[in-house]
């Protein structure tokens, strides 16, 4: 059965803040990683490698460098 | 001791051990006579021999938040967590980042991390390792994580000799400020060897004690009955400073680092050489160094890991070089054996000690072996006199590595 968009929120928020400590609540579909969490480059990395143990979705690298936004992650994860 | 060299000194202590997740209940603890030794209970101890070990007290990844923590190789955490300490003990000293330095080693390194990444390798691929596990294995990532958080610049370094690394940090050290390179370094040893291969290889190597209905009782240097050491983990790093920088600002000195002695067995590659004639050249250089004669050591933190063959070596050459006078204690008696963390853990005991006139027991020691004729100081504390004293911290390692520092009070 497919994920909703709030059940894949709430398991982004967790991965993120176990990675990073920002705080879950801040973590909503509309931020971009960079600008607007301040996560680089690696963490995105441990952020994809959590995620796909989460969800059970690969995200290549090739991909992960166009998912800006939590809403980018979210959509991938659902297609 | 030439008058124009460029004293070295204490300012700072910081430790993560066995009894205690900082110095001060390190230290009480030390006083008290307790052991740090525990039955392990992880499942992984049926398929190994030795069932106990000297767990730190405090879980560094308790104490560090869960971000930082999970990008940390457990004895980079235990390093991380000293050096705070340190650093705050010292009065978190306003130095140019071009004259501070940082010089922390361990003996084996990130090895939890090596081999939880292979595992997670051969079960789920190469996308799965975390982008973090290079900087958790190498071996001079503790000295990295620490040069980092403090800005250093004036070199990071990590030298490796096995269980003598701790004190080969700290002589190195030593030898930074001496030159010139710099005004401040941050120097020490830290390990978290606790894994089923390790306990297993150095099983192997029959160098573990197996007193597995007696952990808090296993680790007995000099004692007749001791059947080999025990392993411990942990960190224990000091701040060490040119005088004129510590007289410039006001800061408490613990100590003087006076003299270092460094030499090789060249004799086997894990054997003590009998006569310990590596290990008297070492203890007589320090004392040379910081120019002090063998009446002068009043304290010699021993290296005595509680195996068959280098405790009497050790304690024989300690007569023969220095004295049958000094008190002696092997404080792995408590904290079990830290390998590169244990040069770390017992300058910070000997420093400890000069500066607060006592010495910690060495416990277990029921039944005293033939050829140790120095003074152990067993069971209870005993205390050093007044006035200008000194003591010597020994560290020796696999490989024929022998490292002594001779500390003397200010």
């Amino acid at each position: 059965m497919a994920l909703t968009e709030q059940e894949i929120l709430a398991g982004l928020g967790k991965i993120i803040n176990e990675i990073t400590g920002i705080s879950a609540d801040e973590v909503t579909p509309e931020k971009s990683f960079v600008d607007d969490l301040d996560i680089d480059s690696l963490s995105m990395v441990e952020i994809a490698v959590a995620a796909q143990d989460e969800f059970g979705v690969e995200i290549p690298d090739d991909q992960l460098k166009h998912l800006k936004t939590v809403k980018d992650v979210i959509n991938f994860i659902q297609a | 001791m030439s008058k124009d060299r460029v004293r070295v000194v204490v300012t700072g202590l910081g430790a993560t051990t066995p009894l205690g997740g900082d110095v001060a209940s390190t230290w009480s603890a030390l006083l008290e006579g307790r052991s740090g030794i525990r039955p392990l209970t992880e499942d992984w101890v049926d398929s190994v021999p030795v069932k106990f070990a000297g767990r730190a007290a405090v879980d560094p990844a308790e104490v560090l938040p869960r971000p930082e923590a999970r990008r940390l190789d457990r004895s980079e955490q235990f390093a991380l967590i000293a050096a705070r300490q340190a650093w705050q003990d010292a009065g978190a000293p306003e130095v140019p980042a071009e004259r501070l330095g940082v010089c922390v080693s361990s003996g084996i390194g990130g090895i939890g991390t090596t081999l939880s990444a292979y595992d997670t390798f051969k079960e789920k691929g190469w996308q799965r390792l975390s982008p973090f596990t290079v900087p958790m294995l190498m071996p001079n990532g503790p000295a990295a994580w620490v040069g980092l958080e403090l800005g250093a610049m004036a070199g990071v370094h990590a030298t490796v000799s096995a269980c003598a690394s701790g004190a080969e940090a700290i002589g190195y050290a030593m030898e930074m400020i001496r030159s010139g390179r710099a005004d401040v370094v941050v120097a020490g040893g830290t390990e978290a060897a606790i894994h089923p291969l390790n306990m297993a290889a150095f099983a192997a190597a029959r160098a573990m004690s197996t007193r597995n209905d007696e952990p808090e009782r296993a680790s007995r240097p000099w004692d007749r009955g001791r059947d080999g050491f025990v392993l411990g983990e942990g960190a224990g790093l000091v701040v060490l400073e040119s005088y004129e920088h510590a007289v410039a600002r006001g800061a408490r000195i613990y100590a003087e680092a006076a003299g270092l002695g460094m030499s090789a067995d060249s004799h086997h590659i894990t054997q003590p050489e009998p006569e310990g004639r590596g290990v008297m050249m070492a203890m007589t250089q320090a004392m040379t160094d910081a120019g002090l004669t063998g009446r002068d050591i009043l304290h010699v933190n021993a290296h005595a890991t509680s195996t068959p063959a280098g405790d009497v070596i050790e304690a024989q050459a300690i007569q023969k070089s220095i004295g049958s006078h000094p008190l002696v204690t092997s404080t792995k008696s408590m904290t079990g054996h830290l390998l590169g963390g244990a040069g770390g853990i017992e300058s910070v005991f000997t420093i400890k000690t000069l500066a607060e006139r006592v010495v910690p027991p060495t416990i277990n020691v029921d039944d005293l072996d033939e050829g140790v004729e120095v003074d152990i100081v067993r069971a209870k504390p005993r205390d050093l006199p007044e006035g200008q004293i000194a003591a010597v911290n020994n560290s020796f390692g696999f490989g024929g590595h022998n490292v002594a520092v001779a500390f003397t009070t200010v």
